[in-house]
């Protein structure tokens, strides 16, 4: 749009090109090294003389005992909690936040937004001495649990964001028509807040996938790993399996490319409508 | 513009209304804060003043607490050469992390702001990296690329560049993770692009009209324009770059020689390798007094380059 007077010719496809070009080579690396021997591993090469798919055969049964389907099985599992706790709990929120009057609202918002700002350091060792009492340590539990608590701060200040966005008079005429706040939040909000709670929904899925400190924290036994843990399980060999090792690793973040491209168009437009610039 | 920025802010309707509020209403709103405002206390705030309790203590998890005053603070600034160590390697993380990612990424939005063909493909393909970044899979990717026989090394072999031992030189090590932050600079990145989005066309028109050339345009409209998105990701980068484990976990673990021992590893392993449980409170502490002075810090200087355009100037 703004610029267009300069965008046109060649050049910028050759910038754009060389930057994508820069950034997605060490991924197109990794695909061919997932198939190399240990002694190929440092050849630039892209692609190994024999492709070695054993690799991925012998990677995935890590152990005697335990194969990657039981750490996918597991993630998948707390990833679907996760999401699920996630975009219910931030869109009760939000609403709450966004649309209601009460006492103090603008104080809790702001306190809400310094919680953005908190190191999640600074509450980590509290946090694991409750779980621990509570008996949770070595489940899930202390991973999805902080979901069903509005999803996390960042989201709730996207879908406020995002509601004040929408015209009040939406709420208005659902109030002419009978409906109470529940109502409007059930039948009016909570329908047009969809592509946003996407952009949730596709951040909790990838966030907490990628939440390795968490699932080293709070997960010791193998068969409740998630894809990370299991993961790490090759880097504690004596030699490292880099062949096998790289194999799973890129398996281990398919999951969370093919969410991003189902809902990427969802994505960008929930971010980009969130008049974050403040 | 002034209809977008007023929906930031309470409209002023909604302040004059707050006299009227019944009962019901305010017990409508609490309903639907409720799991938030519960989390908040159970797990935020809670813990926050538990673990400023703790860090007078000794506690390893098997005992009570045991009441030592100042002991872990003292030990901590007197006696703990890991801690300053820590501190440093954390600082320099920072100070190279921030601005690179900033830089780069800011460099890429206005690339990716043109509507040109295949744009949405350029889009996806530099959005990708950030997009695994954070899992343990990428450390992996970069603990292999960075080997010393790895495949960089084999690269700078060809323009007879000796070997360097990326990750076993104390020299390199941190570089190479400053690297891996840079190369993930797609959220960052997303939101400098919604910022530039929202810039007016009609002013870089005007400015065209007027004659301003491209870097004119650049330093007078852009930049100014998009500083509260500048600031909004210099804070939260600053804060996040504080937080970096992973990485630091799975490529060095710390070393070598401690040289990439971040804060972060350090209060994790006085935590859950060695179960001081008081001294990683008082570690928690001083991160986030660390990380609240340079917030404010960064919030004080921002009223000198931050431009608020509702306000029709500088921000006072």
């Amino acid at each position: 749009m703004m610029n267009r007077a300069y965008a046109k010719g060649p050049m910028s496809h050759l910038t754009l090109t060389a930057v994508s070009l820069i950034m997605l080579y060490p991924v197109i690396w990794w695909i061919g090294a997932s198939l190399k021997k240990n002694t190929e591993m440092g050849l630039p090469s892209l692609w190994p003389d024999t492709p070695m798919w054993d690799n991925y055969i012998k990677g995935w049964q890590v152990t005697a005992e335990y194969s990657f389907t039981t750490f996918f099985v597991n993630t998948l599992v707390m990833e679907f909690w996760s999401v699920l706790g996630g975009v219910l709990t931030s869109a009760i929120v939000a609403y709450g936040f966004g649309r209601l009057q009460f006492a103090l609202r603008g104080f809790w918002f702001s306190i809400l937004l310094l919680t953005m700002m908190l190191p999640g350091q600074v509450t980590i060792v509290p946090q694991y001495i409750f779980y621990n009492n509570l008996g949770f340590v070595d489940s899930y539990i202390p991973l999805v649990l902080p979901h069903f608590f509005g999803g996390g701060a960042f989201f709730v200040f996207l879908l406020v964001q995002f509601i004040r966005g929408i015209p009040r008079e939406l709420d208005e005429a659902a109030k002419i028509d009978g409906a109470s706040v529940y109502g409007i939040f059930l039948r009016v909000i909570f329908p047009l807040i969809r592509p946003a709670l996407v952009t949730v929904a596709i951040f909790t899925f990838i966030w907490s996938w990628d939440d390795f400190f968490g699932q080293v924290l709070y997960l010791s036994s193998i068969e409740k790993y998630t894809v990370g843990l299991g993961l790490r399980m090759f880097i504690d060999q004596f030699e490292i399996q880099w062949g096998q090792l790289l194999a799973m690793s890129l398996l281990s973040v398919l999951p969370s490319v093919i969410v991003f491209f189902l809902a990427q168009k969802h994505f960008v437009e929930g971010i980009a409508t969130t008049g974050i610039k403040g | 513009m002034a209809s977008k920025s007023s929906v930031v802010t309470l409209p002023a309707k909604a302040r004059a209304r707050r006299s009227v509020i019944s009962g019901r209403q305010h017990l409508a709103g609490y309903l639907f804060i409720a799991p938030w405002l519960i989390g908040f206390f159970l797990l935020t705030l809670w813990p926050i003043l538990r673990s400023f309790y703790l860090s007078f203590t000794e506690y390893s998890l098997l005992d009570d607490p045991t009441w030592i005053g100042l002991g872990n603070y003292e030990d901590i600034f007197l006696n703990d050469r890991i801690f300053v160590q820590s501190l440093k390697v954390t600082f320099t993380f920072v100070l190279l992390s921030v601005p690179l990612k900033l830089f780069f990424s800011l460099f890429v939005a206005i690339l990716l702001n043109k509507s040109i063909r295949g744009i949405s493909f350029y889009r996806t393909a530099i959005y990708f990296p950030s997009l695994i970044g954070g899992s343990i899979a990428v450390s992996v990717l970069w603990r292999n690329i960075f080997d010393l026989n790895g495949y960089i090394n084999h690269v700078l072999s060809w323009f007879g560049i000796p070997a360097v031992g990326w990750l076993s030189n104390p020299d390199t090590s941190l570089l190479t993770l400053v690297l891996l932050n840079a190369w993930q600079f797609g959220s960052t990145m997303v939101i400098f692009l919604a910022g530039l989005k929202q810039i007016p066309s009609d002013l870089y028109e005007s400015a065209s009209v007027d004659g301003a050339t491209r870097w004119r345009r650049f330093f007078h409209i852009t930049l100014p324009m998009l500083s509260p998105v500048m600031f909004f990701n210099l804070v939260l980068g600053v804060i996040g770059s504080f937080q970096m484990f992973t990485s630091a976990f799975i490529i060095t673990n710390g070393g070598p020689a401690n040289s990439t021992y971040m804060y972060a590893l350090f209060l994790f392993e006085k935590a859950f390798k060695n179960y001081q449980m008081g001294y990683a409170s008082a570690l928690a502490w001083i991160l986030l007094v660390i990380v609240a002075a340079l917030t404010l810090l960064n919030f004080a200087l921002s009223k000198y380059w931050v431009y608020y355009e509702a306000e029709g100037g500088r921000s006072k």
